[in-house]
């Protein structure tokens, strides 16, 4: 967050920034929202489809692709979100997001309504977050950005896809035996 | 030298090292003079070799250091020195120190840190303490006198000559395989003084022939060294003994030799003569005798004509008393040793441990692929597109066999490493102690061993530490003085099984008992059996050791010993009885890369079981539930065996509701797969049993890592993902839920 804030107040002294400096987000739609995901972060997108459930976890992990020979897991985003499952369409996709952990590069796949559109963002574009008002957990948001008018949420991965948070599922399901 | 040869040098060290280890354990236990003698010569090679190694690299700390032990060893040898326990434990730390000076080399510092240093110079005193005994000065007159004795004999032909000559020619592949010539003429700087170094250069082509990879040199070298022997300047030569022309005469050698020598060497008789002479190793009026002599030499072999044999080598050279017996023996006994290496060398290769992964993990792929390409084929019923099929999976079976075997080791190297540690435990702790080790050849997965090897040091610690009692209290008991300890591995049921077990004191469960209460890690009260009481010892924090000892006793590390066994989806068991000793069982998995699967159904979901621990399929029916319907067991022949519904386990948290109506519909179609795992059986009851499958073990990742129950995923033929089922987490559940049921049913009736 400290970095964003950073980069938005050096955009402010700065008015006139180089095309290169502009940043590229993926758009896609959760529960009727736009959201945005940088896109460095992102390896591929795949239709939704033969995610194997694995027992025992929490309802936000979906379950486990088969993704040419690796197996990735698939983490349901609205019910991560808001608790409610993602209804499953033509248009369902899973985004598949590398998340670093401790040196290692992670692959994760993510489930969401509908991809939209890749974006280029100003990084001056970027306002923080509100510390109120947000439907969902403020760490999971990296800034707001509007858009042609509308109000795009910029996530945080790092934090939606914690893998230390994630990995504590299977701790705290035993636990609670 | 490139950092390449000096990671084989590493490698080479490392092995050197641990024969030398070996050797050093084995003093020990010997007590038959012969066997010792054996054992030192072997070490003091052992030594020699990493000197001369280290040399070639210039890595002269660790020269420096190996030559004050080779020293040491060498009075040893010469049955100057005693060899007593202190000595060869010197010799151990000694060896301790060369290991961690090679791995400094290895890190490419150009000066040892301070603890080195230290270390290196604390152990160079201590070694030289036993030089300081027998100064080396006592021994170089008695070499000498040796050496006058014999020249006395043989006054008449021997030469006036009082240093070593050292003829070198190098093969043309020296500098290929990395030699350095000038780094051999730096390493006998070591030895001796060097007189002078003459350097010929006649091999030398003509420019149009010249290839500047070949290296033509040669050497004509006198050297001044009193103390040494012929030996140990052949063995500076090791390295190049294969393909280069190495004469060496010793001083006062006879004339005879200087001919052999001559009519050896490709250059001109007459124009090495004068070298000789130029270089001091000869006199003129020596050489003109010796030319003369050679002449003569010749015509005896012409005039004896055919039936005249050549008498061999070292026959000649004994007879006229230049060679020792000895070190024809020596030499003999060498090239034996060397034969013997290189047929093992030509046994195994060593392989950069990255590779052999990738073919491990193509290999797991190439299975996947294969399943694949059945599941089409047999959808297209064609009989001989199936029967290449069978085939091929065949083959593809035993790829898969074969490239997992390649990562198999077999554990006896790791076993040894403890021989060490009960050494040195049992000198600290004062108790006698004998290690026995079967089992040795047992073979498992490398990384596995790599793995294994700390938990397995805490065991054998602690068994010594813990374990056995103090001598006093063993003669109380009517024990044997010296306490036994005792490595076993075995394979068993798909499965490797580590035993370490002593005949020590056994666990006391009131002891664990108490202080889990004290410790509240159990409630007052609470009924437990004695392998929950023994299983009590992996707690963290858990200790009952009324003293702590700078071994063991304060409580960390039995539990990260649990930890690691179940990180390598192992299990450890502990077997004690009170004033007999313990057993600790850690049972680990073959290997962790593909297993042979059984594939069961549950719900909508595929399931692998590893096939190793599945006994038998049955068919649940109403006649084995006896009629019971809220039991969680069935009469299998005679014997109680729990039983649990995969579906239950799995959905418990998430959706009762839908389980509760599977339950109700399909239960009479159910099939029970019995599994086993160290010795307890259970059942686990499916929709349906799909028969065998070869496993892929994919990681589940990071995200998964405290997941119980599941041990991994494989991809099936059809692309899916299926979980592979911890079988002893679950059979540890199902036990559990078994015996409570069993229980609250007994106190109803």
């Amino acid at each position: 967050m400290v970095i964003v804030m950073q980069q938005v107040d050096k955009s402010n002294k700065n008015d006139e920034m180089l095309s290169d400096d502009v940043e590229q987000y993926l758009t896609f739609m959760l529960g009727g929202k736009v959201y945005g995901l940088e896109i460095l972060n992102i390896k591929e997108i795949i239709e939704y489809g033969d995610v194997t459930d694995v027992p025992m976890t929490p309802d936000f992990i979906s379950g486990v692709i088969n993704l040419r020979g690796s197996v990735v897991p698939v983490i349901d985003m609205s019910q991560r979100f808001s608790g409610k499952p993602t209804e499953h369409t033509k248009r369902t996709s899973i985004i598949i997001i590398e998340v670093k952990n401790d040196d290692l590069i992670i692959e994760v796949g993510v489930t969401v309504d509908m991809v939209n559109e890749v974006l280029d963002i100003h990084p001056g574009e970027i306002e923080p977050a509100p510390s109120l008002g947000s439907q969902i957990q403020t760490n999971f948001i990296r800034g707001m950005a509007k858009v042609e008018g509308k109000l795009l949420i910029l996530l945080n991965i790092e934090d939606v896809l914690s893998v230390d948070e994630l990995s504590q599922i299977g701790s705290i399901q035993t636990a609670a035996k | 030298m490139s950092d390449d040869s000096l990671q084989i040098f590493a490698e080479e060290a490392e092995d050197l090292l641990g024969v030398a280890e070996q050797a050093l354990l084995n003093l020990d236990n010997l007590g038959n003079d012969a066997e010792t003698l054996n054992g030192i010569n072997g070490l003091f090679r052992t030594f020699h070799t990493i000197k001369g190694a280290a040399g070639l690299f210039g890595l002269n700390t660790i020269v420096d250091f190996t030559h004050v032990v080779e020293s040491v060893l060498g009075d040893v040898r010469k049955g100057t020195l005693p060899v007593d326990e202190e000595l060869v434990s010197l010799f151990l730390l000694s060896r301790d120190h060369l290991e961690s000076l090679v791995s400094d080399a290895l890190g490419g510092a150009g000066s040892l840190s301070g603890e080195l240093q230290a270390t290196d110079s604390q152990l160079i005193g201590k070694l030289n303490r036993y030089l300081g005994i027998l100064p080396t000065e006592e021994e170089a007159p008695v070499q000498i006198s040796g050496d006058t004795a014999q020249t006395a004999k043989e006054n008449v032909d021997g030469v006036a000559n009082e240093n070593w000559h050292i003829s070198l020619r190098f093969g043309p592949s020296a500098f290929r395989n990395g030699m350095d010539p000038s780094s051999f003429v730096g390493y006998l700087k070591k030895i001796g003084e060097l007189k002078s170094v003459t350097l010929i250069d006649d091999a030398i082509p003509l420019w149009s022939d010249f290839d500047p990879e070949n290296c033509y040199l040669g050497f004509e070298i006198e050297l001044i060294a009193l103390n040494t022997n012929k030996d140990e300047l052949e063995d500076v030569f090791e390295f190049v003994k294969d393909d280069c022309k190495i004469s060496i005469l010793p001083p006062h050698s006879h004339i005879s030799e200087y001919i052999k020598m001559i009519e050896a060497l490709p250059e001109e008789d007459l124009r090495i003569g004068d070298i000789l002479v130029a270089c001091g190793a000869l006199t003129s009026l020596e050489k003109d005798n010796m030319l003369n002599t050679q002449d003569g030499f010749c015509d005896g072999i012409i005039a004896g004509g055919h039936d005249f044999k050549v008498p061999q080598l070292g026959k000649i050279a004994v007879e006229e008393h230049v060679v020792e017996q000895e070190v024809v023996d020596a030499a003999i006994k060498k090239q034996s040793n060397l034969k013997q290496q290189r047929v093992s060398a030509q046994q195994t290769i060593r392989v950069n441990a990255l590779k052999l992964e990738s073919l491990v993990n193509l290999v797991g792929e190439l299975v996947i692929g294969s399943a694949n390409s059945e599941l089409y084929a047999r959808r297209l019923a064609d009989a001989d597109l199936n029967e290449a099929m069978e085939n091929l999976l065949r083959l593809v079976e035993e790829v898969r066999d074969t490239a997992l075997g390649l990562r198999m080791v077999q554990i006896g190297e790791t076993f040894n490493r403890y021989k060490r540690v009960v050494r040195e435990v049992s000198r600290d702790t004062g108790k006698d102690i004998e290690l026995h080790i079967s089992g040795a050849e047992t073979e498992l997965d490398k990384t596995l061993i790599e793995r294994i090897g700390d938990p397995l040091m805490h065991l054998v610690r602690n068994a010594i530490d813990h374990g056995i009692e103090s001598p006093e209290v063993r003669a109380e008991r009517g024990k044997p003085a010296k306490g036994l300890v005792r490595l076993d591995a075995f394979h068993d049921s798909g499965s490797i099984v580590i035993q370490i077990t002593d005949d020590g004191g056994g666990l006391s469960k009131e002891k664990i008992r108490n202080k889990a209460l004290e410790k509240g890690l159990v409630q007052e009260g609470q009924n437990l059996s004695d392998q929950e009481i023994y299983r009590l010892i992996f707690e963290a924090g858990f200790s009952t050791a009324e003293s702590v000892s700078n071994l063991s006793g304060r409580g960390v590390g039995m539990d990260v010993v649990r930890q690691n066994i179940e990180s390598l989806r192992g299990q450890v068991e502990i077997e004690s009885e009170e004033g007999k000793g313990s057993t600790i069982s850690i049972r680990l998995p073959l290997t962790l890369a593909i297993i042979d699967g059984f594939q069961v159904r549950v719900g909508e979901a595929q399931y692998i079981l590893p096939l190793d621990m599945v006994d038998e399929c049955i068919e649940l029916n109403e006649s084995l539930r006896g009629g019971d319907d809220n039991s969680n067991y069935i009469n299998l022949r005679g014997e109680i065996l729990p039983y649990m519904y995969l579906n239950d386990v799995f959905k418990a948290e998430n959706d009762a509701e839908t389980n509760a109506k599977d339950e109700v519909d399909d239960r009479h179609r159910d099939n029970i797969v019995v599994v086993q795992f160290a010795g307890k059986k259970a059942g686990f009851v499916v929709d349906e049993l799909l028969g065998e499958h070869q496993t892929v073990i994919k990681p589940l990742g990071k995200i998964f890592q405290n997941l119980k129950g599941i041990s991994g995923a494989t991809i099936l033929g059809s692309g899916e993902v299926a979980m592979i089922v911890d079988i002893p987490e679950i059979v540890k559940r199902v036990i559990n839920s078994g015996q409570k049921q069993f229980v609250s049913s007994n106190a109803i009736h």
